[in-house]
């Protein structure tokens, strides 16, 4: 055999004999232990911190406004739907660590017009409903409809 | 928070009725780039083999061009996929644990196929000569450069190199259906698709294959003009109205496959037809009718077909075959665009579109998209600096 393809054969048994280590040290070690994944991201992600809070947890200082939002059409939207994870703010009830949003944008994006929301929700063109004010000013987001 | 803002202002551009998980498209300007970039890949790999299993000597001087073409083109061809996930750093564990049922991880396999055992091999035998010759001859980082591409061999005996050729010439006859492999599953990804009715078509593979030819060979007509005109050496004509034929002939293939397919569809006129005829006339209008089948099929079709029966001076023609070859390159951009984005903008409603807004700036942005576009044609820049094709000796033996 010619010594240059000899040598190209040598080449490529290198190339892939370096892919098959590679592979070995690449693999993550619990890789198809219970199936075509790596069974500890299961581990990994059970252990990520929780966010969201318990909305009894909300209801334990705020009872006023949790009996408030139980008359209204909002009461099976949870708290931190418009007020984001409550962890941080269970801890340490300051108003800095909550979200509370008071534009009309806020509003919209579940009650501006689309034709691809359910009617269920009730919706508004927001750039020509009441237009000079702010939603909040008429509706109370606890009990939208008084 | 800012992506339920980006979420909103998509929302804003929604028409009609969709389902919430369609507001956004997932596969943006870089998932077209890439069957563009495989296209361009197996058009000039096939070209470059016509030369060499058919023998047309008229197309010798696109030779090497076209093997260095793809060679560039192909070791950019998945950057866009890569770039494109959330993770890029992952994307080596596709090859490292594949699964069969996976056409992704299989394309991983049939790329590197394709790059080592097909293009690699044939471009270095084909240059294996020169490399020994190039070694001893010049100086500096060049020098060094070669003689490892020589892996230490000098032999360039008369027997050597005709084992050489045959090799590969065996590699070509291999590397041919590799090509048709390489870019018909990149039609098969979509064509695979049944939920959507734009891609769901057995005849996708074909198609993407054909206009992957016609993009191929429209990329080595621009390139050999160009590097001609840098070279300030007369472009042979023959050669040059060899290349607008073929490119003629695969447009012609190509153009009535996809008429086909499109005839198919409005004579079938299933449930999906409605919306494809709304998405046709109204958001792909002037990317499908304007630039894919006006701009990039019919006037490059007239052009090279006026010159199958009539030849005008040269210097109108090479201005015609340049023209022709970026309308095509152009036009193939937008079908991968019309395929690749139509397809994500109606809803499997049926009854709504959502809209693609490209940014400029940004990991997905027309600006990334633009450096994977350049970065192969300054690779093919070093590789004609390092292995040209004009210092090649191209007598046999």
């Amino acid at each position: 055999m010619p010594k240059h393809i000899l040598r190209l054969i040598i080449l490529f048994v290198i190339v892939i004999g370096l892919f098959l280590v590679a592979r070995q040290f690449l693999i993550p070690e619990s890789f198809g232990e219970y199936g075509h994944y790596r069974a500890n991201s299961i581990e990994e992600n059970a252990n990520h911190d929780i966010k969201y809070v318990d909305r009894a947890e909300c209801a334990e200082c705020h009872d006023d406004i949790a009996a408030l939002k139980q008359g209204g059409p909002h009461k099976n939207i949870n708290c931190q739907t418009c007020h984001g994870p409550g962890n941080l703010h269970i801890e340490d009830p300051t108003p800095e660590n909550i979200v509370k949003e008071t534009e009309r944008e806020f509003c919209g994006r579940c009650h501006n017009k689309n034709a691809a929301r359910a009617k269920l929700i009730k919706q508004i063109d927001i750039n020509e409903h009441n237009i000079e004010s702010k939603c909040i000013e008429c509706h109370n987001p606890h009990e939208p409809w008084n | 928070m800012e992506h339920f803002d980006q979420l909103y202002q998509a929302l804003n551009e929604v028409v009609g009725y969709i389902y919430p998980n369609e507001i956004e498209l997932r596969w943006s300007i870089l998932i077209v780039l890439y069957p563009y970039i495989t296209g361009l890949v197996a058009g000039a790999f096939i070209l470059a083999s016509l030369n060499r299993v058919f023998e047309i000597k008229a197309l010798k001087p696109t030779y090497e061009i076209s093997l260095l073409a793809a060679l560039a083109f192909l070791l950019v061809a998945t950057m866009p996929l890569i770039f494109h996930l959330g993770h890029p750093e992952r994307f080596y564990e596709l090859m490292m644990t594949p699964h069969s049922s996976s056409a992704m991880a299989i394309f991983g396999f049939v790329y590197l196929w394709y790059l080592m055992v097909v293009l690699l091999l044939e471009i270095w035998f084909d240059y294996r000569r020169d490399f020994v010759v190039w070694s001893q001859e010049s100086k500096g980082l060049k020098k060094f450069l070669y003689k490892v591409l020589t892996l230490g061999s000098n032999d360039i005996s008369p027997k050597a190199l005709k084992l050489d050729d045959k090799l590969g010439y065996i590699i070509t006859v291999v590397g041919i259906p590799s090509a048709f492999l390489l870019h018909g599953y990149v039609g098969f990804i979509f064509g695979s698709v049944k939920a959507n009715p734009w891609w769901s078509s057995v005849m996708m593979p074909v198609i993407f294959l054909l206009s992957a030819m016609v993009s191929g060979i429209a990329l080595i007509l621009v390139t050999y003009m160009v590097i001609n005109y840098f070279r300030k050496q007369k472009i042979d004509m023959l050669c040059l109205d060899s290349i607008g034929k073929y490119l003629f002939y695969t447009i012609i293939i190509d153009f009535t496959l996809e008429s086909l397919d499109q005839i198919h569809r409005i004579y079938e006129a299933e449930e999906s037809f409605d919306i494809i005829s709304l998405l046709i006339s109204g958001k792909l209008f002037f990317t499908m009718s304007i630039m894919q089948v006006l701009a990039g099929t019919l006037i490059p079709l007239f052009i090279l077909g006026f010159f199958q029966f009539y030849k005008p001076k040269e210097k109108i023609r090479k201005t015609a075959y340049l023209i022709s070859g970026i309308l095509v390159l152009v036009g193939i951009f937008f079908m991968r665009w019309n395929v690749v984005i139509g397809g994500q903008l109606f809803s499997k409603s049926f009854y709504g579109f959502t809209s693609y807004k490209i940014g400029l700036i940004g990991g997905e942005g027309m600006l990334a998209a633009g450096v994977w576009m350049v970065v192969p044609i300054l690779i093919l820049v070093f590789l004609l600096w390092l292995l040209p094709p004009w210092k090649k000796q191209h007598s046999g033996g």
